[in-house]
């Protein structure tokens, strides 16, 4: 079905997916999403939607609660005992947060990338290996690791110390390695939380070039503080602000403009946009 | 600007002179009670040390001149013997002691990990229940042996588990004695893998249960085993607590873990030897203090190594 797009990425993505939104095949659509710590809103009033086989781009400043956005949609939130969300979260138009729904399971179709690299302390190999033999699919498990591991751009980096301890890769190694390991279990969508922050430009461009490469087959929602790496990998993109009630005391996150990535770079229809992209503040 | 300062550059240049000068005086004079304040406190501390070590010292050479006559082969081979000092050892007692710990570790290993996992891993620290059963935890292992003895005679001699005083009750109450060591030293090990590592594992679509299994356990084993290691050679240091479920002093046959017959142990024999008045029974009692040390230095010794060497570092 993604095959009439163009392999070659010289178009910027940005163009290609300006597609009708009637056309756009939605993988989670949210509805007035609010998550809540021990009784208190990190986000509230949340409602996008986000399209299949697109990089879509969460920015804001610092605790405007992208990264809570983003752990609610494969329900890393669970992991926190205090956490609760409210509003209804849509994943193929199927509730996410619906009863008899189970976190692993969702967990095993939208896979996640985290801030910091965090290889297990194990070897390449099982890294890479690790969710398959979870999910107990044994066989073929060579070709898996090697298909992942091309996937993820590392394979001719590696193939000739697959023993070796991950701990020895570099940064930018390590977290192309947990890319790899996460397109390993053949998720559908893979969450990227701030992937980049902690690595140089250069690891930056090869993970920049690599989601771009991945979208045709995953859908992909990234968070990031670097507004141009938004612009040059996303479709779409979302900005979320801080908003506190009138006393000053509470605040929380909250979408404030969501559109097609070009859209929001040139010509936010919101002010607050504008100043952010602009960077008079943040 | 140029103006002003044109006019006070001389009060500058005083000022400047100033500051150097009591620059000099701070670095050059050290106040003679600050020096000598040091002296004596580094003096202290090292005193403190030395008290600590020349305790050691003091035992071993005590130990080696008293024993190392008695320092043969016949010593581990030999049952104990009232008649023969020359040819009395400690086999009864060394076979006690090597089932006893056998027991301890198949005890507390499950159920110390076990404890630790739920805890850890589990249990929701925000609730009161668990933030009791974890003081009550330290408290445990803070309780005195002999307290486990009169533990162990009431419910697992006699009482609700009626076992008698046979080995595997020893085994028990040492078990038991020793089980809050090894939930404590085991829970630091859980706590010293990262969140990160959890978090990637579940993000993969591990269960919990795959990503303690596959993931947290292994890169805590150094640490648990070295937790389990120095627990179980306190086990065989104690004493108190053994002869309260049956340890008796004197066996000269080869005990078995539920043998009616009575069992012995290394401390106990020991001390059996020590309050008798004759000399040889004294070289006895200090050879096996001597075999003692020995096997718990090499044990601690060995735990050290293994947290240095396996230890995952993140």
């Amino acid at each position: 079905m993604l095959t009439e797009q163009a392999p070659k990425i010289e178009v910027r993505p940005e163009f290609q997916s300006s597609a009708p939104e009637a056309a756009r095949e939605k993988v989670f659509e949210l509805r007035d999403i609010e998550v809540l710590y021990s009784g208190v809103s990190a986000v509230k009033g949340i409602s996008m939607e986000i399209g299949r086989n697109e990089v879509t781009a969460m920015i804001g400043p610092s605790g405007c609660g992208k990264s809570t956005l983003l752990r609610c949609l494969n329900r890393m939130n669970d992991l926190i005992p205090t956490a609760e969300v409210k509003g209804e979260l849509l994943y193929h138009g199927e509730d996410l947060y619906g009863s008899g729904v189970d976190p692993v399971q969702v967990r095993k179709l939208i896979g996640m990338v985290f801030q910091k690299p965090n290889p297990f302390p194990k070897s390449i190999y099982d890294n890479v290996a690790f969710g398959p033999r979870i999910l107990g699919r044994k066989e073929g498990l060579d070709e898996v690791v090697e298909k992942a591991l091309r996937g993820a751009a590392l394979w001719h980096e590696v193939k000739d110390r697959l023993k070796d301890n991950a701990f020895g890769l570099s940064g930018g190694q390590q977290q192309r390695l947990c890319i790899a390991r996460c397109i390993a279990v053949k998720p559908d969508v893979i969450l990227m939380d701030e992937p980049c922050s902690a690595l140089d430009p250069i690891s930056t461009g090869k993970i920049e070039d690599l989601m771009i490469e991945l979208k045709n087959q995953f859908s992909i929602v990234i968070v990031t503080h670097n507004m141009q790496q938004a612009a040059r990998v996303s479709d779409r993109t979302a900005f979320l602000m801080t908003e506190l009630d009138a006393t000053e005391h509470t605040r929380w996150g909250r979408l404030v403009e969501y559109d097609v990535t070009q859209q929001i770079f040139t010509n936010p229809s919101d002010k607050r946009t504008e100043d952010y992209v602009s960077g008079k503040v943040g | 600007m140029s103006a002003a300062s044109g006019a006070s550059a001389p009060r500058n240049r005083l000022a400047v002179a100033g500051a150097r000068s009591t620059t000099e005086a701070m670095l050059r004079n050290q106040p003679r009670g600050d020096v000598i304040r040091n002296a004596i406190f580094a003096g202290l501390l090292l005193l403190a040390v030395c008290i600590a070590l020349a305790g050691l010292l003091a035992l071993l050479i005590q130990a080696f001149a008293k024993g190392s006559s008695a320092l043969t082969l016949d010593l581990i081979t030999n049952p104990p013997s009232t008649a023969f000092p020359d040819k009395a050892g400690y086999r009864p007692a060394i076979i006690g002691s090597l089932q006893l710990i056998a027991g301890v570790m198949l005890f507390v290993v499950p159920v110390g990990i076990g404890a630790a996992i739920y805890l850890e891993e589990y249990a929701d620290g925000s609730r009161w229940w668990n933030r009791l059963i974890e003081i009550n935890i330290q408290n445990l292992a803070a309780v005195p042996s002999i307290i486990y003895g009169i533990l162990g005679l009431a419910f697992i001699v006699r009482g609700p588990m009626d076992l008698g005083f046979i080995l595997a009750a020893g085994s028990l109450t040492l078990a038991l004695l020793v089980l809050p060591m090894v939930i404590i030293a085991s829970r630091e090990a859980l706590r010293a893998v990262p969140d990160s590592i959890r978090q990637g594992s579940l993000a993969l679509g591990a269960t919990q249960w795959q990503t303690i299994r596959t993931q947290v356990l292994p890169a805590s084993v150094p640490g648990i085993a070295t937790g389990v290691i120095l627990a179980v050679s306190r086990a065989i240091g104690e004493t108190a607590p053994l002869l309260l479920v049956g340890a008796t002093v004197f066996v000269t046959f080869d005990p078995t873990p539920f043998g009616s017959d009575g069992y012995s142990a290394m401390p106990v024999q020991i001390f059996n030897y020590a309050l008798r008045p004759q000399e040889e029974f004294q070289a006895l009692a200090a050879a096996g203090i001597i075999v003692m040390l020995v096997v718990l230095l090499a044990m601690n010794s060995f735990a050290i190594w293994l947290r240095n060497r396996y230890e995952q570092r993140w």
